[in-house]
């Protein structure tokens, strides 16, 4: 006991753990802004059957286990599933058990915590700014880029928000897709996982606690901001 | 297409709903204001989409000022970005993240000819939206917003200006504001503005011409006078049947409140014009329901405005109202006497009868 008390609040392994995970959110996120926002616009516009079918699939992983994610995950990705014999074929290996099949995995489990807000600010949008903007010369895409998105800047906020923290707070895909190689797979969650067993109480205690007090500061500044950028009603 | 004037805009739909089918074939001026005038449903609002392009017809030809912007029979259609129009909406619809001077900058900065800095000067002066420029569209009024919505428009110099409705969302007080913007606009530009409207007030204070839309069918179409004063029209029937008399001040009697206007029909007196100096063009607004007949003119009445008239056509209403058209030198009127008056009178075409309109009754 007399050891621990010397140590720093934070080992170099804690940084280590810190560090990554900051990296793993912030990759996911940008990842998904670029994925989920045509497939926001596209779940928003639609008329077309799919468009139940698909939002399913888009919220499963709310309602999944995350270990029936990263089961699923491990075996495509694996030498044997069909992601897996790609990526070997092309050289890369396989993604399991590497920052890559981490990054990925995330982009699956955090899906619907992007799209959902973003699809809500999308269907809220008045299709008569987007006409007007068309008959003020604006190209499709233009109008998008000029109209859509600055009005749905509060529909991004929330799921930048929260496809960030989301990713911080995954646990369970990250066990089974991740596993727990130091500097490579090792999250926050996994490192506290790994004081509890340890019966480093002090240790998990900092980062525990460094967690909540993260995830309130995040939500915090969401529900703050949104209220402060509601946009006027035309 | 060559009997086609260059100059018209030249519009044919085929669009068909669930519920209503629009089909029209148009020949409209290229100048002045035409108003599209129907009831809700009857697809005037439709039409204007369609020639905005964004509605796409089953089949359709349009052809503005010369150039074919859609012509379904050679797989062309220019997408609403690509049509040097104007397009004004009902709601104003200017974006709400952006200032009054950056909504109308967001065309003009996309438009390949559009105003530039003096002409867009002269475009804010025209509409007083000078000081309104550097706010966002939530701190402005009803009235204020379609100003700013009409500037947009303008400030990318179109070949056709279209409005929707541009004064159905505003009040009365509001409308009375921007109706002087309107008129102004309809005297000082060039180019032809389709009008989409509702209300015969609006039709009678701005159109030069008018199309009467029914069921998404073209019912009445032609110069303004002409068209609202054919009685088969839906505009010539009911209270609000009225007459434009185009006229011009010739004199003022201050000391009765009165001034007095001619046109081709004769002499008219009509409330006091203070501001109306003789010579100046006005536009008179007579009811039909204000305007009555007599056989010899009396001598004796308090009825100032008595003029010489022939009837061009007649016809009876469900109500015991016979609706009846005059001509008074050349220029037509539109009269609603009771069924029992005409019978009485032994009216017919051809009849020539004096027209007694109250002076009251004109704009």
């Amino acid at each position: 006991m007399r050891l621990y008390q010397c140590q720093p609040m934070l080992s170099a392994g804690d940084w280590s753990a810190i560090w990554l995970t900051f990296k793993l959110a912030s990759l996911t996120t940008l990842i998904l802004l670029l994925i989920g926002t045509p497939l926001a616009w596209h779940l928003a516009r639609t008329r077309r059957w799919w468009k139940a079918p698909l939002s399913a699939v888009v919220a499963l992983p709310i309602v999944l286990p995350p270990t029936v994610l990263g089961f699923y995950l491990l075996i495509t990705m694996g030498p044997k599933g069909p992601i897996g014999q790609l990526t070997a074929s092309l050289g890369l290996g396989t993604l399991p058990f590497t920052f890559s099949g981490l990054v990925i995995a995330s982009v699956f489990y955090s899906l619907p915590f992007v799209v959902q807000p973003i699809q809500n600010a999308f269907e809220t949008l008045d299709m008569r700014l987007m006409e007007a903007a068309s008959t003020l010369r604006a190209k499709p895409l233009d109008a998008f880029f000029s109209v859509a998105l600055p009005m749905a800047r509060p529909g991004f906020l929330t799921a930048c928000i929260l496809g960030f923290a989301h990713t911080v707070g995954e646990f369970g895909v990250v066990l089974m897709i991740g596993g727990n190689i130091p500097d490579k797979t090792r999250v926050v969650s996994v490192q506290i996982y790994d004081h509890v067993e340890s019966m480093e109480y002090a240790q998990a205690h900092w980062l525990a606690g460094g967690m909540v007090v993260f995830s309130f500061i995040v939500l915090l500044l969401m529900y703050t901001l949104n209220r402060g950028i509601r946009m006027p009603k035309p | 297409m060559s009997e086609i004037n260059q100059d018209t805009l030249h519009a044919r739909f085929q669009l068909a709903f669930s519920d209503f089918t629009l089909a029209t074939d148009l020949q409209l001026p290229g100048r002045g204001v035409t108003a599209l005038f129907g009831h809700s449903g009857s697809g005037k609002t439709t039409l204007l989409r369609c020639i905005a392009g964004l509605q796409r017809p089953d089949s359709g030809f349009l052809q503005v000022r010369g150039q074919v912007w859609q012509d379904s029979t050679k797989g062309v259609f220019l997408p609403t970005h690509q049509r040097p129009l104007g397009y004004v909406f009902q709601e104003a619809s200017l974006f709400p993240h952006l200032t009054a001077r950056k909504n109308i900058d967001y065309g003009r900065k996309r438009a390949t000819q559009s105003a530039n800095d003096a002409e867009l000067a002269a475009i804010v002066d025209m509409l007083g939206i000078g000081h309104l420029l550097d706010k966002i569209p939530a701190q402005l009024s009803g009235g204020e917003r379609q100003r700013v919505g009409i500037a947009r428009a303008l400030a990318l110099k179109p070949q056709v200006l279209l409005m929707d409705e541009p004064l159905a969302a505003l009040d009365l007080k509001r409308k009375q504001e921007i109706l002087p913007f309107l008129e102004r606009l309809h005297r000082e530009l060039d180019i032809p503005i389709l009008y989409v409207t509702h209300s015969p007030q609006e039709v009678t204070q701005l159109a030069d011409h008018l199309v009467v839309l029914e069921a998404g069918k073209v019912v009445a179409s032609g110069a303004l006078a002409e068209t609202l004063t054919r009685l088969d029209s839906p505009m010539a029937q009911g209270k609000q049947a009225s007459t434009v008399l185009q006229v011009q001040v010739c004199g003022h009697e201050p000391e009765f409140h009165l001034s007095q206007v001619q046109f081709a029909g004769g002499v008219l007196s009509l409330p006091y014009q203070q501001a109306a100096v003789v010579g100046t063009a006005l536009r008179l607004r007579v009811y039909a329901r204000d305007v009555s007949i007599t056989l010899q003119q009396a001598k004796q009445t308090s009825i100032l405005n008595v003029l010489p008239a022939d009837i061009t056509g007649m016809a009876h209403d469900r109500e015991g109202r016979t609706m009846i058209r005059l001509n008074l030198g050349g220029v037509p009127l539109l009269a609603h006497i009771t069924q029992k008056s005409a019978v009485q009178l032994g009216l017919q075409k051809g009849t020539p009868v004096f027209a007694q309109i109250k002076a009251t009754a004109i704009l």
